[in-house]
């Protein structure tokens, strides 16, 4: 498998007040159709990754190359434009702008893309529907439970056909039957060979990925295979 | 931008009372600049209309009888007008006067033709009182008094429309070339004349060399005008002239130069300077407040644009991860802010204009001797209208630009996590 993401020594530091190195030295690669988690406690730099992986956030020092472009000191517009492009995001607090509906929110990323308005409805539509959620397009966010409203985050992550899938703790606002269920679609969508990259502290759901990338301190700890889906859901090192 | 429109009336449609009361005030402000603007032509209008068709470069003298004991002569000797006043004036300031005329009075006369008849004042005049005065003659009524009837003495008579309809009335006949008999003397009628804001005068008007012939009067006139150059500008050189000229005219009648009473003048431009430095200075006001007006409007605009972007501050990092870029998202505030100004501010536009077009059909011309009108026709042209528009959008556009730019500021992913 092709290489999608290639990290190599990303430092990055905050400099509100006293300056704080989030990321170390960085090195990572991770290849096309992998369904990978990030795991750390809070403050071991996971969150800063995945916006740097995301082109939200700069890097100080490094390189970041995506689908073989090499990301570094973008403008605001090249950002956006790549983001558009590559990445579809899914938050832990979904993300949903509460004055559109299930579809309008499903077809915002192609707006972007200058899709007009009819064409980017109806494969809005298209994917609620391939996510079970088609009665439910012409509803306001506010009217649809936490799984729902996840799914049609995922929905709006897909119909861009990103490279990358980056999920922010998706299922850290659900309960445990719904995180399932959200898991299992997240899987079904690695199924198709998009790339997945699950950020996370709960190791149930590291669990469910096939390689697992420990942050401590802002240095990767260790990468694990866990393609046998092994990982204990005691972490004995967290507990340690 | 079918779907940039879209997606700006989606936002406005979810705030509808927002955008009421932000679009009311801008909606307010256009109506008082408006109305104000309005109210300003309004007396301006009114000040026009009292000139009329007079021309407004004009003075008139008229002698008096003296206060002051000068050069031997006792006080209380009457000063009266005459041909060498007329010569002095026309020979001896070209800079400053146009043209001069001498003018008799003399009092009403009974003008009768066949059984008709009518009380008229008579008065003999020269060829340039016509549009000093604002008298108009209607085509195929004739002409007015001319150079030849004053060289030649004729007996010629200009009477007014009212005049006419009363000596000719009932009577198809033509009145141009028709003798009346003016207090036992005949004259030809060769001009019917009218004054656009006094239908009822009936004064008519003779040549002032007949006058004199006919009526004796040798020597004196009832007084003399003159029609100012355009040297004269401003109050100043208006000021300036009229001392020189006074001294002048006391030098000629022996009287002393701080005699007030000796000479009386009425300089109708002096009072149509003042009038329009007035009328400039309403003009200014008027807009200085309607701006004012407006701009606290606009204000309040920009302030629930900037309370706007903070609220959707979240909104904005969302679109901003799913690839929207600055320039779209600065678009989608200013073109609103646009939107909410324009739309609300043509509503003002069309409410104020309404209401001074309204307002105008109360306040009817009014004529006559002394008539007076403060206020007329209180609206604005569309010029106005126009430049009002451009100042709506430009003001919202600048009203949008500082929260847009503000918005597009915040990063990314501050904005995503922003609570």
């Amino acid at each position: 498998m092709p290489t999608i993401i290639k990290l190599k020594n990303i430092n990055k530091t905050y400099y509100s007040g006293a300056p704080l190195h989030v990321l170390k030295g960085i090195d990572l690669e991770i290849d096309r159709g992998e369904l990978v988690s990030i795991m750390g406690a809070s403050g071991s730099g996971k969150s800063t990754l995945l916006n740097i992986l995301g082109i939200l956030d700069n890097y100080d020092t490094g390189e970041y190359h995506l689908n073989d472009v090499l990301i570094k000191n973008l403008s605001e517009t090249r950002a956006a434009y790549f983001r558009n492009k590559l990445i579809g995001f899914i938050f832990q607090s979904f993300n949903l702008i509460s004055f559109k509906n299930a579809m309008e929110n499903v077809a915002l990323p192609l707006y972007y893309q200058k899709t007009g308005r009819k064409t980017r409805n109806k494969m809005a539509l298209e994917y609620l529907d391939r996510l079970g959620l088609k009665e439910w397009a012409y509803h306001m966010p506010n009217e649809l439970s936490g799984g729902q409203k996840q799914r049609v985050a995922i929905a709006r992550a897909l119909i861009s056909k990103p490279q990358i899938i980056l999920a922010d703790e998706p299922t850290g606002a659900l309960d445990s039957k719904t995180s399932a269920e959200v898991l299992d679609v997240l899987k079904k969508v690695n199924a198709t060979g998009m790339t997945m990259i699950i950020v996370t502290h709960e190791s149930g759901i590291a669990n469910q990925t096939n390689k697992i990338i420990r942050l401590k301190d802002g240095v990767i700890e260790k990468i694990e295979d866990n393609s046998e889906h092994s990982f204990s859901h005691f972490d004995i090192q967290n507990i340690k | 931008m079918v779907s940039l429109l879209y997606e700006i009336w989606n936002t406005i449609r979810q705030n509808k009372m927002r955008t009421f009361l932000t679009g009311f005030a801008v909606a307010w402000g256009i109506f008082m600049l408006i109305v104000l603007l309005g109210s300003g032509n309004g007396l301006k209008h009114g000040f026009a209309a009292n000139w009329g068709d007079r021309m407004v470069n004009v003075v008139q003298i008229w002698g008096g009888r003296t206060n002051i004991p000068y050069a031997g002569f006792q006080s209380g000797r009457w000063i009266g007008l005459d041909d060498n006043d007329l010569r002095f004036t026309s020979q001896e300031f070209p800079d400053e006067i146009n043209a001069t005329m001498g003018n008799i009075n003399l009092g009403s006369k009974n003008i009768s033709y066949g059984t008709e008849y009518l009380s008229s004042g008579l008065r003999g005049v020269e060829p340039d009182i016509m549009p000093v005065e604002g008298f108009k003659i209607a085509q195929g009524n004739g002409r007015f008094i001319n150079g030849l009837d004053i060289r030649e003495k004729r007996k010629v008579i200009v009477i007014s429309q009212r005049a006419r309809e009363i000596l000719f009335k009932g009577k198809d006949e033509e009145a141009i070339g028709k003798n009346v008999n003016v207090a036992g003397t005949m004259y030809t009628v060769v001009g019917i004349y009218y004054m656009e804001d006094r239908q009822d005068i009936t004064n008519s008007f003779i040549p002032l060399s007949t006058a004199k012939m006919v009526y004796g009067r040798g020597i004196n006139l009832s007084n003399l005008a003159f029609t100012l150059s355009d040297k004269i500008t401003d109050e100043k050189t208006n000021t300036d002239f009229m001392n020189r000229y006074k001294k002048r005219f006391a030098e000629e009648h022996q009287i002393s130069p701080e005699d007030d009473n000796a000479i009386w003048y009425w300089n109708r431009f002096g009072n149509y300077v003042q009038i329009t430095s007035v009328s400039g200075f309403i003009d200014i006001a008027v807009w200085i407040i309607g701006i004012f007006t407006l701009l606290s409007g606009i204000v309040g605009v920009s302030n629930i644009m900037l309370i706007t972007v903070r609220e959707r501050t979240r909104e904005f990092g969302i679109r901003k991860s799913m690839g929207a870029s600055p320039m779209s998202i600065l678009k989608l505030v200013v073109l609103e802010s646009i939107i909410i100004t324009t739309i609300f501010g043509y509503i003002g536009l069309v409410c104020g204009v309404g209401i001074t077009e309204f307002a105008a059909q109360f306040f009817e011309p009014t004529s006559g001797r002394d008539s007076f009108n403060a206020f007329l026709n209180p609206t604005v042209d569309i010029g106005v209208a126009v430049q009002a528009t451009a100042l709506l959008i430009m003001a919202g556009t600048l009203a949008g630009l500082f929260p847009a730019l503000k918005a597009v500021k915040i990063k990314t992913i501050e904005a995503i996590n922003d609570k």
